[in-house]
């Protein structure tokens, strides 16, 4: 770690607050990637991607002054960046229903029908870039709803209670998303990953 | 033993340690005793990992730099604001 890197977060928000420009871009420069990540997987669009991180950027510079430090200003940028998205994300898909509600309380069931031990960790098995590209590919293939609640709890780190506020949902309906997130994934990362030629029933 | 069934009903809140002692207990009951199970919870577990774990990667040079300009156009409005 640099010593840039070692001054801690409020310091740079109290900074920046005072004035200087260069506290701030180091905030960007610290966390535009994970925002970039953000918001590409909640728009899957890299244009809508750009303008989500440039408007949250801008949007926390602006509004400084109401950060509260009783929370971590990261968390507080990831939901400037989940609001910006998922705005992007409705204006885009207007017509089409995107509701967060959409197709989800129909009762449906979870599924684990891929039932197999992974072979070996994937982090060992593939190149870092080989392995993003399959976890892009894997988590675009959920509705919104379930992206996005699986990458706030999952990956950013938020609360239960700070996703369903973020959401707008009640913290039952954030339980059962994130838990159908996971399972969807893990039924999706299982068929790749599996020992080949072999399922759960040859360890019985 | 507990089903398979209510086992995913607890599988969640076991997973982020937010269970509570006897939905605990229940959930590494029925690992122990249903192979099927003892695999969704284990490669559920991976799943998060390997997210949890991916290093984001880098935004292209001209976005970051976009993004540079765009803040500090702000910050120089800000400075002044007669100019606007
Ligand atoms: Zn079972």
């Amino acid at each position: 770690m640099s010593p840039v890197d070692a001054v801690d977060e409020l310091t740079l928000v109290e900074q920046a607050r005072e004035g200087d420009g260069g506290s701030f871009e180091t905030l960007i420069r610290r966390y535009q990637n994970r925002i970039f990540r953000l918001a590409k997987r909640i728009t899957q669009n890299d244009e809508d991607a750009e303008d989500v991180l440039q408007e949250s950027f801008l949007k926390a510079y602006d509004h400084l002054d109401s950060f509260q430090g009783n929370s971590k200003f990261y968390t507080w940028l990831v939901r400037i960046t989940v609001n910006e998205a998922l705005m992007k994300l409705r204006k885009r898909r207007t017509g089409k229903e995107v509701s967060l509600d959409e197709g989800l309380d129909t009762g449906e069931e979870v599924v684990t029908r891929e039932i197999a031990v992974w072979d070996g960790d994937p982090e060992q098995t593939y190149s870092q870039e080989e392995l993003r590209g399959i976890l892009d590919r894997t988590i675009d293939t959920l509705k919104p709803a379930f992206r996005t609640v699986f990458m706030l709890r999952d990956v950013e780190d938020l609360s239960t209670e700070e996703t369903a506020e973020v959401l707008g949902l009640s913290i039952p309906a954030v339980k059962s998303r994130l838990l159908r997130a996971r399972l969807q994934l893990r039924e999706k990362l299982t068929r790749q990953f599996k020992r080949k030629g072999e399922d759960v029933f040859a360890y019985l | 033993m507990p089903t398979c069934k209510e086992f995913l009903n607890g599988l969640g809140d076991y997973l982020d340690h937010a269970a509570d002692p006897s939905t605990r207990e229940l959930v590494e009951r029925h690992i122990r005793e249903c192979p099927n199970c003892h695999v969704v919870h284990d490669t559920t577990k991976n799943t998060i990992r390997v997210y949890r774990g991916e290093q984001a990667q880098e935004i292209a040079p001209q976005v970051a730099s976009g993004l540079l300009d765009a803040v500090q156009r702000r910050a120089a409005m800000r400075r002044k604001p007669c100019d606007q």
